[in-house]
């Protein structure tokens, strides 16, 4: 146990690391996969399939592929990081917007085309339609979903420790090797770390499913 | 075509949306190039980076490729074919009326669901000092079995009540209704999210790459390693071996949805008109 005391200072820096990959990453996968979402429903042919090709292909990729990509193929095509956080924040951001669109659109799709209809032909502009019919349905359905991908992203977050990226999961490395006689302890704080920030989120994802369940 | 977002699209509509067509086409062509001459100007496309796959030592790249997929393929089978009967047990011991016991599988199945998979490889392979592939397959199975219970609880509560109800008023036991009656219906609902999920499954086994098991990524390093210059090429294939494999399991996932939904959906007519064929054969649900 006492290993778990001694790692402290480690653990809360790779925590925090951890935390500020899942947070950038996270935004940036929400703008891009919103935006490919919208591609993915707009009435642009070239724009739906272009999306529909990022999406297919980006959710089938092992992550593990995608950080080998950044991390280690990028770098030998010249473009050099400075930080492996760059490209632990591109593999984590691209593989996590596939997703994103995915909840979104299926969000938009949830809405029954017969609310539209009903909303135009009470003479409501586009933007009416979007702002005050369509959208406040789609996030209620949506946002449950994004929060179960976030805790995804927060747990693929790890995968950067093996990529040269000093988070919880690179020092459980580094402390395991270093520590060999405790292993067990210090792999335990590890996962307590994950848990403090996974847990929490689970929860309030399971709240915000009660609270903005529409009966249909 | 309706959608929720736009009405049928008129020729003004069109016009634009065609203009937009064409506008998203050339600025995705434009980033296409630019990515190959990028690409080329770093020596990509030289034969001599490719030839590796098809001249005389192409048998021995694609032997270790080969073997890479083989260990993949092996890791991943092992751990569904042992993760799907625990995630049962798990599922049933979640939905049990005994809280004593319920409450324990929640947390459980809490923990190993918010915990990152590769992990737990690493938990196994250090703590008790198994082989990769050991902790690979432990590692998947933990973490699956859990998703696999929760799949089929949500498959299991959304039976109608009445499913229960008539097995127990029948004089099933508990454990014989949840078997015989509400188990068999709610994998059947569920199968497009099972496959999905060995989807991930399968794509989770690159995670043995952190650990040093031998599956296709490694088999990729292992190659580049001997010959920096093939880096490239070796893990395009690797890419691409991994996403056809993928791409085909999914694809299972999506026709047997479209399948099952096309059952569901068939008219009281037709349903009529099969009840006959289907005497013999269990039915639709």
């Amino acid at each position: 146990m006492d290993a778990i005391f001694e790692s402290l200072p480690q653990y809360w820096d790779g925590f925090l690391r951890t935390l500020f990959l899942a947070v950038v990453s996270g935004v940036i996968a929400l703008l891009l996969g919103t935006l490919l979402a919208a591609m993915r429903v707009s009435p642009v042919a070239a724009l739906r399939g272009f999306s529909t090709f990022y999406v297919e292909v980006a959710r089938n990729t092992p992550l593990t592929i995608i950080f080998f990509f950044s991390a280690i193929v990028l770098p030998r095509l010249g473009v050099k990081f400075e930080q492996f956080e760059v490209a632990a924040i591109i593999a984590l951001s691209s593989y996590t917007a596939a997703f994103v669109a995915e909840a979104v659109r299926s969000g938009v799709n949830s809405v029954p085309v017969g609310q539209a209809e009903a909303a135009r032909s009470v003479g409501m502009t586009f933007t009416q339609v979007l702002g005050f019919i369509v959208l406040p349905q789609a996030l209620r359905t949506v946002v449950p979903p994004l929060i179960n991908i976030m805790i995804a992203l927060v747990k693929n977050s790890s995968v950067a420790g093996a990529f040269f990226v000093l988070e919880l999961f690179g020092y459980g490395l580094q402390l395991s090797n270093s520590r060999g006689d405790a292993v067990m302890w210090i792999l335990i704080g590890v996962a307590f770390f994950y848990l403090l920030i996974t847990v929490p989120l689970g929860l309030l994802a399971h709240f915000v499913e009660r609270k903005v369940a529409i009966a249909r | 075509m309706t959608s929720v977002l736009y009405d049928v699209p008129g020729p003004k509509a069109r016009r634009i949306s065609l203009i937009g067509s064409v506008l998203g086409s050339i600025i995705i062509a434009g980033g296409v190039v630019g990515a190959i001459v990028i690409l080329s100007s770093q020596g990509i496309f030289n034969a001599a980076r490719w030839e590796v796959f098809v001249n005389e030592s192409a048998k021995d790249v694609w032997t270790q490729l080969g073997l890479g997929v083989l260990a993949t393929l092996q890791a991943a089978g092992v751990a569904a074919v042992i993760a799907f009967p625990l995630g049962v047990a798990l599922c049933l011991l979640r939905i049990s009326l005994i809280s004593w016991i319920r409450v324990p599988t929640q947390v459980v199945l809490e923990f190993l669901r918010g915990m990152p998979v590769v992990l737990m490889i690493l938990f196994v392979l250090l703590v008790f000092a198994t082989s990769p592939f050991v902790a690979v397959v432990s590692g998947l199975v933990l973490y699956n079995a859990a998703i696999f219970a929760e799949i089929l609880r949500a498959g299991i509560q959304s039976l109608p009540k009445g499913q229960r109800e008539a097995g127990l008023a029948i004089g099933l036991r508990s454990f014989q209704s949840r078997m015989s009656i509400e188990f068999p219906q709610a994998i059947r609902r569920m199968l497009p999210s099972l496959i999905a999920q060995l989807v991930v499954l399968l794509k989770d086994t690159s995670l043995g790459y952190i650990v040093a098991y031998e599956e296709l990524l490694r088999k990729v390093k292992l190659i580049s390693d001997l010959e920096p210059s093939l880096l490239f090429s070796a893990f395009f294939v690797g890419a691409a071996i991994y996403i056809l494999i993928n791409l085909s399991v999914s694809r299972l996932a999506i026709w047997i949805e479209r399948r099952g939904s096309n059952k569901a959906a068939g008219g009281v007519a037709s349903a009529i008109k099969t009840v006959d064929l289907q005497l013999d054969q269990p039915g639709p649900k």
